[in-house]
């Protein structure tokens, strides 16, 4: 193998290579990282020196004694090396003569469900790895229903340490009897179950002598021949989510992204979503030269034969064949969020190159993922699995993620969910269908707009919202704010947080979900307010940026001016008007804004008041001014 | 073009990482180090803004102890008008004169770490594309795609977000980061593979040449020039050998090979035994949890 022309020969082989992803999924002690170990040491993906330090971590960290510990080879972190478990997603790569392998090693913990779903969304193939002694444990059944749920197809039941059973054919058997009916319970049809000994390496690579009553594959023989349908992608209709727009000068614009499905051909006739319109296909682009026709996969720069608006997040699809677009749907979810699930609040959610913000209903029902049973659920903890349904502030194109007998649809129909304060990815999930509720109710046509009744005014409707501390001052310089427009003769109206929870939201009390929807529902008061052509001031303390963002996503844009009341906690404290700070300081009141509750200060307010610089009535006239200067 | 290859779809999910990270980033920047694995992504980045410019520039964090060979590559790129090319050196490390053999560890945590971090604060950069891959190392491994870092840089395992399909949540706080590693992906083989592909320029040193060297503490350090420092009884020989990667040129091992072609290489690796990261001093520092360590302080 030095010879150039050899070289030549074997990067030709290498080139004609699959790629096959999998998971492999078992708990701490079923034996999951020996496997793999030996998976890559017997394809001679373990070097020399790694081997060296293998040695010496065996000796010092080692489970096996003399032996060498393969496990220490794939567990990468100090922290589980220590606690002696794998705690996130590793990816490890090796090639056998036949395909490529990129493994997604998962831990097996309940706790760690998500990064199970994660390495499963995108592998092709799942070994789970069942511990001889032990048989088919509930976290089988629980890691299978995950590996389903994500689109896999292909299982590969992996009984291992046989060697401690003495390869005892009626173990084995056991297990095969016991996981096919869990099997056809639950409707997994392609599964194959091999026995196994990561330590001595019976049936990993080659055929082992110990089981001679096994007349399957050897792991790897199987991971070689499993048909992977790698084409399935290409045959769907054409999908491009639009990733970038490539504008270097006046006479180009180009529409870059990865090909989700189908393919496309220069001149092909293509429609531009959600927006509708219909160009050509002018030019496949790509820095090789221009291409007459992609497929799916491929990354390319699209250029089209008319002047049609498309930008990030659009998709660009067959023009005869195009998705769905819809703002309301039913989809699981898998939460993977410390902070459980809060039914109402806005949260981004991203599909494709789609970013918009959704709100998840309380969940349908709650999954036991060990017996499959539904639940009820007000809402879905860390790893928890339901189905809700969700509503978009603007409609979003997408597939259903799984149909039966198709391959999933993971780049339309797959979304993450990410909270809008810590911008963690709070869940994942997988769109089911549009519900058509939104279309059902159709808005009643008013021939009396909301500009017939701003004009009939004389003036511009807005929205002022007043957030702030509790005592910060908010319904005070709101009040004289009211007075001073109303002598101007502008037509105003003041929601107060005290008054509105008197009447409108008496049923709501202080917990975080309820915060939430006591703000959403002033803010559609406010809106319909607006609509009416008032001039609308508003007093919460309203601590949570994501819930203003809602109603400002309400309103039309420039009618919702944020005012943040700007006391420090110290200084609230110190006047403490209403006596509040002292009861929730006594402990007499619970969820207390800036005491046992957050205060999320806005940003980038319109509007922003000092009281400690400014009197209650200059800071009045300083919003006045602001507010004539708009309207 | 109906069955794409694997490097195929290596590139097309590189392209997809580099645009991303343009899309929803508002100041990128890509970490330029002239090694191979650099050499790879600065090409992929050209593909995926073709026919545009780079819409970020590169940056260096210099140490100014690498290869000349290496220093001759960085100016030959950034003289291309298209490419705007940062060079950053940590100034209190310019002003003790910090080196490799007065300042052990001291030299890699000044000029890298802490160089790095000033340099993303000084210019406000918020992701920075580094050619890191997760088949380099153990705890690489693990390594996200997008790789979050806190105000100060750091990188906390148990923060990571989950990253599923091809959905990367790029989102962040104001003085927050984002690592990106649009490699993450490609093995040692794999980018040798496509450098021939693609005919990419790499630094000579990855070929096998006569160069001087001396043997210390078991790795071949090459005297690329009058600074190295020899100690007693080191003697400079000129031996036949190439550099699997390359760093600062005192404390970056050689191996002793004919390789003087690409395909040279991959047959050398092909049959070779040893993985590339052996010719790393930096990685022995405090046993085998030394590369996590590093990158919990804000290493790359």
């Amino acid at each position: 193998m030095n010879r150039p022309a050899d070289v030549k020969a074997w990067l030709a082989e290498q080139e004609r290579k699959e790629l096959l992803r999998f998971i492999t999924c078992g708990s701490v002690d079923d034996g999951k990282s020996t496997l793999i170990g030996r998976l890559l040491y017997e394809t001679k993906q373990i070097f020399d020196d790694q081997l060296a330090a293998l040695e010496t971590d065996s000796e010092r960290h080692g489970t096996q004694g003399e032996q060498i510990d393969f496990a220490l080879l794939v567990d990468g972190l100090s922290a589980e090396r220590e606690q002696g478990i794998t705690i996130d997603v590793a990816y490890r790569y090796f090639a056998s003569e036949k395909r490529k392998f990129i493994v997604a090693d998962t831990p097996g913990h309940e706790q760690y469900t998500r990064n199970m779903v994660t390495g499963a969304s995108t592998a092709d193939l799942a070994v789970l790895l069942v511990d001889a002694r032990k048989g088919v444990l509930t976290q089988t059944r629980r890691h299978s229903y995950l590996a389903q749920l994500v689109g896999i197809r292909h299982f590969v039941l992996a009984a291992t340490k046989m060697d401690l059973v003495d390869y005892d054919r009626a173990a084995f058997e056991a297990i095969c009897a016991d996981y096919g009916l869990f099997a056809e319970r639950v409707g997994i049809e392609n599964w194959l179950a091999i026995p196994v000994s990561g330590l001595n390496g019976d049936n990993v690579i080659g055929k082992s002598e110990a089981t001679p009553w096994y007349e399957g594959p050897s792991l790897l023989d199987h991971l070689d021949t499993v048909p992977v349908d790698v084409a399935a992608d290409a045959e769907k209709p054409f999908r491009l989510p639009v990733q970038w727009v490539n504008r270097p000068n006046q006479d180009f614009r180009g529409f870059a992204g990865q090909i989700a499905s189908g393919a496309i051909a220069s001149g092909d006739e293509v429609r531009v979503l959600p927006s509708g319109r219909v160009t050509r296909v002018a030019r496949i682009v790509t820095a090789d030269g221009d291409l007459p026709k992609a497929v799916a996969g491929q990354s390319v720069t699209l250029t089209f034969a008319d002047e049609v608006d498309c930008s990030r997040g659009d998709v660009i699809a067959l023009a005869g064949d195009p998705p769905e677009a819809a703002d309301q749907f039913e989809a699981t979810l898998v939460w993977m969020d410390e902070h459980e699930l809060l039914p109402g609040r806005g949260y981004w959610l991203k599909v494709g190159t789609q970013m918009v913000t959704a709100t998840i209903h309380e969940p349908k029902y709650e999954i036991n993922v060990n017996t499959l049973d539904h639940l009820a659920a007000k809402t879905l903890g860390l790893n928890a699995i339901g189905v809700a349904e969700i509503a978009t502030d603007r409609e979003i194109v997408f597939e259903p993620y799984a149909v039966e007998g198709s391959s999933p649809d993971r780049a339309l129909g797959g979304f993450i969910v990410i909270d809008k304060l810590t911008n963690a990815t709070a869940a994942c999930g997988m769109l089911h269908f549009a519900l058509r509720r939104a279309m059902n109710i159709h808005r009643q046509h008013l021939d009396v707009g909301r500009e017939t009744h701003a004009a009939l005014k004389g003036q511009k409707p807005a929205v002022l919202w007043f957030t702030g501390l509790s005592g910060a001052g908010k319904s005070t310089i709101a009040n004289l704010v009211e007075k001073k427009l109303v002598a101007r003769g502008r037509h105003t109206f003041l929601l107060d947080g005290d008054n509105v929870r008197h009447g409108l939201n008496r049923d709501l009390g202080f917990t975080e979900a309820d915060r939430i929807e006591n703000i959403r529902r002033v803010g559609e008061v406010a809106r319909l307010m607006a609509d009416a052509g008032l001039i609308v001031l508003t007093a919460f303390i309203s601590p949570f940026r994501a819930e203003r963002h809602m109603v400002r996503r309400m309103l039309p844009v420039g009618e919702f001016i944020e005012i943040f009341v700007d006391t420090p906690l110290a200084e609230a404290e110190r006047r403490d008007a209403k006596g509040l700070y002292a009861k929730a300081r006594a402990g007499e009141l619970k969820n207390f804004t800036g005491i046992d509750s957050p205060y999320e200060e806005p940003e980038e307010p319109e509007i922003r008041i000092d009281t400690t610089k400014l009197s209650a009535e200059e800071a009045a006239e300083l919003i006045v001014e602001e507010l004539l200067k708009r309207c | 073009m109906s069955q794409l290859t694997h490097l195929d779809r290596l590139e097309a999910e590189s392209i997809f990482i580099l645009r991303e990270t343009v899309a929803e980033a508002a100041k990128p920047v890509m970490l330029y180090s002239m090694g191979k694995d650099s050499a790879v992504m600065l090409h992929l980045a050209r593909k995926a803004f073709f026919p545009g410019p780079l819409p970020f520039p590169l940056l260096h964090v210099d140490t100014t102890w690498k290869f000349r060979d290496m220093y001759t590559l960085r100016d030959k790129v950034a003289a291309d008008p298209a490419t705007k090319l940062i060079v950053y050196k940590n100034p209190e490390a310019v002003e003790r004169a910090i080196n490799p053999f007065d300042h052990g560890p001291l030299h890699t945590d000044m000029w890298k770490t802490e160089g790095l971090r000033q340099a993303l604060d000084t210019y406000g950069f918020d992701a920075a594309f580094g050619g890191a891959r997760r088949d380099e190392e153990k705890s690489r491994a693990k390594e996200r795609v997008f790789s979050f870092r806190d105000r100060n840089h750091r990188w906390d395992p148990k923060r990571q977000r989950p990253e599923l399909w091809s959905l990367y949540n790029v989102r962040k706080n104001k003085g927050e980061s984002m690592r990106v590693f649009p490699l993450s992906n490609w093995t040692e083989l794999d980018v040798w593979q496509y450098i021939l592909r693609e005919g990419i320029e790499v630094v000579p040193l990855y070929f096998a040449a006569e160069r001087p060297t001396v043997e210390r503490d078991g790795l071949i350090l090459m005297v690329d020039d009058e600074r190295m420092r020899l100690e007693a009884g080191e003697e400079v020989v000129g031996r036949k050998v190439r550099f699997r990667t390359l760093g600062c040129y005192p404390l970056s091992g050689a191996v002793e090979s004919d390789a003087a072609s690409v395909e040279d290489i991959i047959a050398e690796m092909l049959s070779c035994a040893t993985s590339e990261r052996q010719g790393r001093a930096i990685d022995r520092d405090a046993g085998s949890g030394s590369m996590e360590k590093k990158k919990q302080e804000g290493y790359f």
